[in-house]
């Protein structure tokens, strides 16, 4: 059996990433939105730092404290792998897309790969920029790159960013559609992911979503601002949440192939 | 050469193809007609393997489709719905597509070209008309240069301009040698450029034959007679042993008869006669008449079961097309296909 080939098939899909407007302005409202945010809660951090609990204080994290706008700006990123996948089956293209690569599991692996490398590019970008402007503004409660673990924490944020946008696009897959994709994916991490997080019965099944799961790799103190220990680390963290990626995806490509397109 | 083997597509209860078996020859336009609703459109998504079919299979070149590593190139498609992506340009959307089958890039230029945009050819795609959407997507076939082209509905919704380039298109892409697929459910649009026939009616196959076979089968001819002694040419016809229908608006229809002898017989009884005429009843009621039995969706009327029936003399019931014989041959037709 012959199979499509796959750098043709790449080439076409960042053909496609490029040519709509969608992606620029999400992931420009990713990273506008992470680092400008985080930028706003590291200077009111500064000048509150008095008025913090000595606990607080004492667990204080500078570097996460540097991506406190991500729970934004992942929203962003969220758009974007919805969009990715969801305007396929919202403009039709879809069909004249797998009349050229009627191998859906070559299809989907290449949009997949090319967007999640794209959104892997843009929120390392965002996680370094967010760090750098961070640590700046908190003056003498900052930290540096070269702490420990705190290279481990920047990187993972830029890894977090790329896999919340693979997870949608995974999602997305499933759902084939976008309006359906984002009813369901915003809310969650934006509202019931964090407010679940924060209920002390319900967080310890909350600790194992995707976002609350892989966003630990950005925590360089493991209690940070009084908050209960995780019964996991960094690594286990993004591995979780790799797990869900790898679910979603595994789903979307079921659907993918038994669904009619 | 496309081989559908035993088709068939069930979607929950409702079969939408149902054991569909024929060949699309090459070199020759293929017309692919049946009422709407009668499975053509789920029939080409299956060739194009979109949809999975229930059973049976469709070869292409005896071939799956998917084992087809660069179908581009070897089978083309306009789809019934305009698969393009509107916040893209018309170029852009092409390149997408001539990339993932490694098309060269100045093969986009040169099927806009063909289809007559390249003028919109930066243009973003949702601000397009229904026939610049349609000339897209037959752009969209040709990318490949492919053998084969299958034409969903092609000149649905398009302007006389438009149909008449879609129907020299396809006449020539013919006479290029390739297999061509057209789907309709027009039998008039059929008549002017599909060489082959395939009807089909709820999902199976009603007819499978040559159009120049459909018409000699068909299309019955019949003499249509006008005379002041319209009573006395009528006694003396029947004497003679013919069929005469009368006609509402005071015609004879006579079945079956050279012109010439019932002019001569109308003559040897010095009968005046006002008109003599050789008529051929069209190929949409014939169309019609084949598939009345499998209609899925009607336009219910004042009359019950408004499908042509058998036929039979004596005026049309109205509304609805005509069920035989009648004075208003074609009328049926234009209030159908106003009512599609």
């Amino acid at each position: 059996m012959t199979v499509a080939s796959v750098p043709a098939v790449l080439r076409s899909e960042w053909t496609k990433i490029r040519t709509v407007s969608s992606t620029t302005w999400t992931l420009a409202s990713a990273f506008l939105v992470t680092v400008a945010v985080s930028a706003a809660l590291c200077a009111l951090f500064r000048s509150t730092f008095d008025h913090l609990s000595p606990v607080e204080r004492l667990t204080f994290d500078p570097t996460l404290a540097s991506f406190s706008g991500m729970v934004l700006g992942q929203l962003a990123m969220v758009v974007f792998g919805v969009l990715v996948v969801g305007t396929e089956y919202s403009s039709g293209m879809i069909r004249a897309s797998l009349a050229a690569v009627p191998q859906r599991g070559v299809f989907l692996f290449g949009k997949l790969a090319v967007a999640t490398a794209l959104a892997l590019i843009v929120g390392m970008a965002t996680s370094f920029a967010s760090f750098f402007l961070g640590q700046a503004l908190l003056g003498e409660h900052r930290t540096t790159i070269g702490a420990e673990n705190v290279l481990r924490a920047v990187i993972g944020g830029g890894l977090y960013m790329g896999l919340i946008a693979l997870f949608s696009m995974a999602v997305a897959t499933m759902l084939r559609s976008s309006m359906l994709s984002l009813g369901i994916l915003m809310p969650f991490f934006f509202l019931v992911s964090q407010i679940l997080a924060s209920v002390p019965k319900a967080k310890t099944v909350a600790r194992y979503f995707p976002d609350q799961a892989g966003s630990r790799i950005m925590q360089v103190v493991p209690d940070a601002l009084g908050g209960s220990r995780a019964p996991y680390g960094p690594w286990t963290g993004i591995g979780i949440m790799l797990l869900w990626v790898v679910a979603a995806i595994a789903g979307g490509a079921l659907v993918l192939k038994r669904r009619d397109a | 050469m496309i081989e559908l083997a035993d088709l068939t597509k069930h979607f929950g209860a409702t079969v939408a193809v149902d054991g569909l078996s024929f060949r699309v020859r090459p070199g020759v336009v293929t017309g692919f007609l049946g009422p709407n609703g009668a499975g053509k459109s789920t029939a080409m998504r299956m060739m194009l393997d979109l949809d999975l079919p229930t059973s049976g299979s469709v070869r292409i070149d005896g071939r799956h489709y998917r084992e087809l590593a660069e179908p581009l190139k070897y089978i083309g498609a306009l789809l019934e719905a305009q698969a393009m992506h509107g916040g893209r340009s018309a170029y852009n959307n092409l390149l997408c597509l001539a990339q993932a089958n490694r098309i060269p890039a100045s093969r986009v230029g040169e099927v806009l070209d063909i289809v007559g945009l390249t003028a919109v050819a930066r243009k973003k795609v949702k601000g397009f008309s229904l026939g610049m959407g349609q000339r897209l997507g037959i752009a969209a076939a040709l990318l490949g240069d492919p053998e084969i082209l299958l034409f969903d509905e092609p000149v649905n919704g398009l302007d006389p301009e438009g149909i008449h380039w879609i129907r020299n298109l396809m006449k020539q892409l013919a006479s290029e040698g390739r297999t061509i697929f057209v789907s309709s459910h027009l039998m008039s649009e059929m008549a002017l450029t599909a060489d082959h026939l395939i009807v089909i009616g709820q999902g199976r196959l009603l007819a499978d034959t040559s159009m120049a076979a459909f018409i000699q089968e068909n299309a019955r001819s019949y003499v249509r007679l006008r005379s002041p002694q319209r009573e006395r040419l009528r006694d003396v016809l029947r004497s003679e042993g013919f069929t005469v229908i009368e006609t509402d608006g005071g015609a004879l229809e006579v079945n079956g008869a050279a012109p010439e002898r019932l002019g001569e017989l109308a003559a040897g009884h010095r009968i005046v006669l006002h008109e003599l005429s050789v008529e051929r009843a069209s190929l949409e009621e014939a169309f019609m008449r084949m598939t009345a039995g499998a209609v899925e969706y009607h336009a219910h009327g004042a009359v019950e079961g408004p499908h042509p029936g058998p036929p039979r003399p004596g005026p049309p019931p109205h509304p609805g097309p005509p069920p035989g014989p009648g004075p208003r041959w074609g009328a049926g037709f234009t209030s159908r296909a106003e009512g599609e």
